[in-house]
């Protein structure tokens, strides 16, 4: 049995802020890469805070569940970052809002 | 069992020749066109020939079954004939006069264009005016009349490059329509109520029953429907206004259709249904008084008309409002008597009307003619003889037919004696009229070459001088003449009705009774013929100044008698105005502009603008779209929470 010296409320409010943080970065950055980054944060945020529930609750699932977040994210950069390299060859700007095709 | 006489095939021969002319008459050659129609309809009046020779070994009605054609439970209807004396009649009018106006039409229009077109027309009307007469049902008969209404259309709007024709073919048409309604709810009652339009199941389910002394009723009303049928063919009040306008068509349709033959179907239709109007007094008075203002006043128009087609046409109106006087007297045989004559005479006058109109130029207007009788002797000799006939001067055909009737009426009643009597006055006075105006004094009209022939330019054959026609129209002119002139004589002691007795019943009795009434009233109507004709003669030939100070002196009333008495203007006001108002305003402007197209448009608008709104939110820009769901997602959390706690 680990004991938890740190209570899980401090892991949740940190997990909350760095998804919140990835939110607000979507949200307000033009740059490709950033807004990329952004998701990153976010999906870190979640990973917190699942990791923190398994140690909580002593489950192995959540640990389990972080692994395959991490994988899916994995292959998620490199076809996001793909894709990026993609727009910047056709379009010769990383700016979202001047990448608006389908706008009508 | 009877033999058969291959009824089917008069008709059916007509048939033929449409077909063939129709299909394949337009490359092939005159001759060979009017070889096609006059074989075909000239075969069908040899076989009427025959026929009617083999009739006279025959027990009549005969009747022959061909097909059976609508089998609902005990209702049934078959494709089959009747002949008895009645149709027997009919059947050699109308192929009789019918191939003789065949002749003369080749050549009247000879110079068409579509000359295939008119022949084919011309036998399709044969087929289905020898359908109608040949019946055993009313089914079968109405099929016929039906037909001869699109053939007579047909014919009417024969130029129909000209919008006069083409308009007249609608009005006839549609006026036409109107009766047929009355007709067809006639039908249904009859199903109805007997279960049959076979004529002899529908008569002898008819003839047990009582007359509707009452005045109301099932026959009555069935008898006044027909009527209303009879109205819209043969052209009475309220419904003749077509009549005149068909005068459009070329003159040997006149003649066929507008004179001799269809237009004689509401009579004959009439006729075959006595045994019901016999049981409907109240229907029978309604047909002699329809027949005796119609004869009255057609009779009146006719005498202002200076279009001398115009003129036959109301006399045909007018002769029509005979026969159906005699069909409301009881006089069934009567009206058929003057049918026959009036085929025979008037059939005569409208073709030699067109061979006067084919002499001038096309010209129609009888103030532009006048002095004609040395350019074209045979035609002044033979409408002479059509005149004499249809005024009622002995030994006529005319005159015996008339008087018939005017006697058969003075029985029932001397009201629709006396107005027939005026009628046969104002008869003679402007059939006299007509002739005097034509053919006597001096040739009023210019010459024709230099004239542009107005609005009759379809009739011009472009030629100076009057001349006369050649011997393919005079040989039927010639022919009609000679049955004008003894047609009559059949009716020379009730012959002619003894032979129709089997159809209508046997003469009443009171004939030997007052013979000598009989013959004053004979000498009366003589006399206002002859009392006519010198007054035509005094207006026309000896005092032609004479008409234009009348007419001065009578000022608006000779305006309204001019125009018809208004009455195309009245149905104008009346009903066609009110129709075309309210369509326009209330269905189409109102109902479908307003309502249909409304909701419509609104609808689509409505789905634009909330369209237009909501793509605002489908910018384009993706920071905007995940500004979107991260809000969205705010708000389902915002719910979730919300639920969660306030469920506890």
């Amino acid at each position: 049995m680990v004991q938890s010296y740190v209570p899980l409320s401090y892991y949740l409010l940190l997990s909350g802020f760095l998804f919140a943080c990835g939110v607000v970065g979507f949200l307000i950055k033009r740059n490709i890469i950033t807004i990329f980054m952004s998701i990153e944060l976010m999906l870190n945020g979640v990973n917190l805070s699942f990791v923190a529930f398994a140690a909580h609750w002593h489950a192995l699932a959540g640990q389990v569940f972080v692994f395959f977040v991490m994988v899916v994210a994995a292959a998620e950069a490199s076809v996001g970052l793909a894709i990026i390299i993609a727009v910047y060859r056709t379009r010769e700007t990383l700016n979202v809002d001047q990448v608006n095709l389908l706008k009508l | 069992m009877n033999p058969s006489l291959n009824l089917w095939l008069i008709p059916i021969l007509p048939l033929a020749g449409a077909t063939i002319n129709g299909f394949l008459g337009k490359k092939s050659s005159r001759q060979a066109v009017t070889t096609i129609a006059l074989f075909f309809s000239g075969a069908a009046f040899a076989m009427a020939l025959w026929v009617a020779l083999r009739s006279s070994s025959l027990p009549l009605p005969h009747q022959e079954y061909l097909a059976h054609w609508i089998r609902s439970g005990s209702f049934s209807v078959d494709f089959a004939f009747y002949l008895d004396q009645l149709s027997l009649v009919m059947l050699l009018v109308v192929t009789g006069v019918g191939f003789l106006i065949h002749i003369y039409s080749v050549g009247y229009m000879w110079d068409d264009p579509s000359f295939y077109r008119f022949f084919s027309y011309l036998n399709l009307f044969m087929f289905f005016m020898l359908t109608l007469v040949l019946a055993n049902n009313y089914l079968v008969m109405f099929i016929g009349w039906e037909g001869v209404g699109l053939a007579s259309y047909l014919l009417i709007g024969f130029w129909f490059t000209k919008d006069s024709a083409a308009s007249a073919g609608k009005k006839a048409f549609i006026v036409n329509r109107i009766g047929d309604f009355g007709f067809l709810i006639a039908l249904f009652l009859l199903i109805k109520h007997f279960g049959s339009l076979n004529f002899e199941q529908v008569f002898q389910r008819v003839a047990p029953l009582g007359p509707e002394t009452a005045g109301t009723g099932l026959l009555t009303a069935i008898g006044i429907l027909l009527m209303v049928g009879a109205c819209g063919k043969s052209a009475q009040i309220p419904l003749y206004i077509w009549l005149p306008d068909a005068m459009e068509g070329p003159t040997p349709v006149s003649a066929l259709i507008h004179a001799a033959t269809m237009v004689t179907a509401g009579v004959y239709m009439v006729s075959r249904s006595h045994l019901i109007f016999e049981r409907a007094p109240a229907a029978l008075t309604v047909v002699a008084i329809i027949g005796t203002l119609t004869a009255f006043f057609a009779a009146t128009i006719g005498i202002a008309q200076t279009d001398i087609k115009k003129v036959l046409a109301y006399s045909t109106v007018s002769q029509l409002g005979y026969m159906f006087v005699a069909c409301g007297v009881g006089a069934f045989s009567a009206g058929i008597f003057h049918l026959m004559t009036h085929a025979f005479f008037k059939g005569l006058l409208f073709l030699a009307a067109g061979s006067v109109i084919h002499a001038v130029g096309g010209e129609q207007d009888m103030r532009k003619m006048g002095g004609l009788k040395s350019f074209i002797p045979w035609t002044f000799l033979t409408m002479g003889i059509a005149t004499l006939a249809i005024s009622g001067i002995p030994p006529l055909a005319g005159f015996w037919s008339k008087d018939e009737i005017l006697w058969k009426a003075y029985q029932v009643s001397w009201v629709y004696w006396l107005i027939g009597l005026i009628t046969a006055f104002i008869t003679s006075f402007y059939m006299f009229r007509l002739l005097y105006m034509t053919f006597f004094g001096d040739y009023r009209g210019a010459q024709v070459d230099t004239h542009g022939h107005g609005s009759h330019a379809h009739d011009a054959h472009g030629h100076g001088v009057p001349h006369e026609s050649p011997m393919v129209m005079l040989v039927p002119l010639m022919i009609l003449a000679a049955l004008s002139l003894v047609g009559g004589l059949v009716g020379i002691g009730n012959r002619f009705e003894h032979f129709l007795a089997p159809v209508f019943g046997s003469p009443e009795a009171a004939e030997a009774a007052s013979h000598g009434t009989e013959m004053l009233l004979m000498g009366i109507s003589v006399a206002v013929a002859l009392l006519g004709w010198w007054l035509a003669y005094l207006l026309y030939y000896s005092r032609p100044e004479l008409p234009q100070k009348i007419a001065d002196l009578l000022g608006g009333f000779y305006q309204t008698v001019v125009h018809k008495y208004y009455v195309d203007e009245i149905y104008a006001a009346v009903f066609i105005k009110p129709l075309i108002d309210g369509s326009t305003r209330i269905l189409w402007q109102d109902v479908d502009q307003k309502i249909i197209d409304a909701a419509v448009n609104d609808a689509g608008d409505g789905a634009r603008h909330v369209s237009d709104e909501a793509r605002h939110m489908q910018s384009g820009n993706i920071r905007s779209y995940a500004g979107w769901i991260a809000a969205g997602s705010a708000v389902v959390i915002a719910f979730m929470i919300w639920m969660w706690t306030g469920a506890r």
